[in-house]
């Protein structure tokens, strides 16, 4: 693992004493893309909710049944145009973002610290157990438990598959392959507004578990540096 | 790396400590091997003094990262009233670049099985104005200008007399819905071909009766699915849907085909764009 481990310490007087420990967990590539895209994804999410209101149904356009009414004053953008503009324009940041993000972590090795893989499978369900049914805290080994890698690895894909999903809506006919696969234009947008609704799942779980435990975690998302990991 | 250079100076801090009591012990060997630093012993401890850190230091190094990190407010510009607009511009600009650059001349759009159109009654009519601008048929006529070795009035004759085509083809319009609809006409390009049009120009301008107007790229202009588009599922097109002549141009947004279509025009100069992209939606919105 990449991960440094420092001491940090005290001098008292003569004595030399350890305060506390700390870990370098992210590295600067991985902090900025993490705010940039945070960024850039409430930009896409906002100003898309925008776009979503000027015909806000996945049915025929006649007759048009409305699935939600979205109110105005949670959307970016004002009218569809800039909506438009927002979303055409942050999307090559979310884009950007996630190219530099998944080539450093690739070439770095790095996401060994994020991927789940088969090797997580068997501490899912005493994390699940923990966190959902007071089970008793499994031992931190590393620098994610089995379910924050499974999290974070599923919403990377959800990212991929919204860039995906979105190019279906925009580029229909000169993307018409993926179009295709996606059952074309129209069933393109739905899945597109679905992954929406899964990324944000994701982000409303992040910031339970940010605020419940995470000053450290989240210090550590700015700087790189978890103070008193478990591990 | 950064911060085991740090750790390279914190290496002499315990020697320093340690020093003074080796001085000030006396000669007696027991003392002596107190004073003296315990390396078998603390393999551990001098490997954690090694990477240890001082507690300011540490805050010095957090501070510096958050630091590195601070380039992420630039995009707080986005915020800023008066550049806003402008980077908007420029970021629509981008994509509308990226989009000209994604339109291949010979990709077609998918075309769809009859069993699979929208029924007529359910082809939606949108126009930012009027359904019906009141073309009075008898006297309508294409004026045709620019770049053009014919310019002139056509009649809806001479541009039936082109080769028919009929696709069945979606019509995707930038509120987000769309229809499969079933469009009959001549192919521009032929058209183009007939008023002797220099291909070579970069726009296509049309101007409609209902005082809309929209541009093309030569490049969609020319492209086989493109028509002067007089049928809708195979009857002579209605008032509503533009009649008696509009564009289908089944590679572009919704808003691209214009309807009651009373001039058209071959030009290198763009002096307005089109209705909505004036407004600030994208100018080349290739499917």
């Amino acid at each position: 693992m990449s991960s440094t481990v420092i001491e940090i310490v005290r001098q008292n007087g003569e004595e030399t004493e350890v305060v506390r420990r700390a870990v370098h967990e992210h590295p600067l590539v991985v902090r900025l893309c993490h705010w940039v895209n945070a960024i850039a994804l409430f930009v896409m999410v906002g100003s898309g909710l925008q776009i979503f209101r000027a015909f806000p149904s996945f049915g025929a356009k006649i007759p048009q049944k409305d699935l939600l009414q979205w109110p105005k004053a949670f959307a970016i953008g004002g009218w569809l145009g800039g909506a438009l503009q927002w979303h055409l324009t942050f999307m090559w940041i979310y884009i950007a973002t996630g190219f530099v993000y998944l080539g450093y972590q690739l070439f770095s090795g790095n996401y060994r610290q994020v991927l789940f893989t088969h090797r997580d499978v068997p501490g899912v369900w005493p994390m699940v157990k923990h966190y959902f049914f007071f089970g008793p805290k499994p031992e931190q080994r590393e620098a994610y438990n089995p379910l924050q890698k499974h999290a974070y690895t599923t919403v990377i894909i959800l990212g991929v598959l919204s860039v995906l999903t979105g190019f279906a809506v925009w580029k229909p006919v000169q993307c018409s392959w993926l179009a295709w696969m996606m059952g074309g234009f129209h069933w393109a947008r739905l899945l597109h507004f679905l992954v929406m609704w899964a990324i944000l799942a994701f982000v409303f779980g992040h910031l339970v578990m940010v605020l419940l435990h995470g000053w450290d975690n989240l210090v550590s998302m700015l700087t790189g540096w978890k103070k008193d990991p478990e591990y | 790396m950064d911060q085991e250079h740090r750790n390279d100076d914190r290496i002499e801090e315990p020697e320093k400590v340690e020093k003074p009591s080796v001085v000030a012990g006396d000669s007696k060997p027991a003392d002596a091997v107190s004073a003296v630093p315990k390396p078998p012993q603390s393999m551990a401890e001098r490997k954690a003094l090694r990477t240890g850190i001082h507690e300011a230091d540490f805050s010095r190094l957090s501070r510096r990262e958050l630091l590195k990190v601070a380039p992420v407010l630039v995009l707080g510009a986005f915020a800023v009233p008066s550049l806003q607009e402008l980077l908007l511009r420029r970021g629509l600009g981008f994509s509308d670049w990226a989009s000209k650059q994604l339109f291949r001349r010979g990709h077609f759009a998918p075309t769809f099985r009859d069993s699979e159109l929208t029924p007529f009654e359910r082809f939606p009519i949108n126009d930012y104005d009027i359904d019906d601008p009141g073309v009075i048929y008898e006297n309508w006529t294409l004026t045709v200008s620019g770049a053009v070795q014919k310019p002139g009035e056509y009649r809806l004759a001479q541009i039936q007399a082109l080769p028919r085509t009929r696709q069945n083809t979606r019509h995707v319009c930038v509120e987000g819905w769309d229809v499969i609809g079933r469009f009959g006409g001549a192919r521009l390009s032929d058209f183009l071909a007939m008023i002797g049009a220099d291909t070579s120009a970069r726009f296509i301008t049309v101007g409609c009766a209902d005082d809309y107007y929209e541009s093309l790229d030569m490049e969609t202009a020319l492209h086989p699915q493109t028509l002067l588009c007089y049928e809708m599922y195979d009857q002579p097109l209605t008032r509503e849907h533009g009649a008696p002549l509009r564009l289908n141009i089944p590679t572009q947004i919704g808003y691209k085909q214009a309807k009651y279509l009373t001039d058209l025009k071959v030009t290198n100069v763009l002096d307005k764009i089109g209705y909505w992209e004036d407004q600030g939606y994208s100018s080349f919105y290739g499917l």
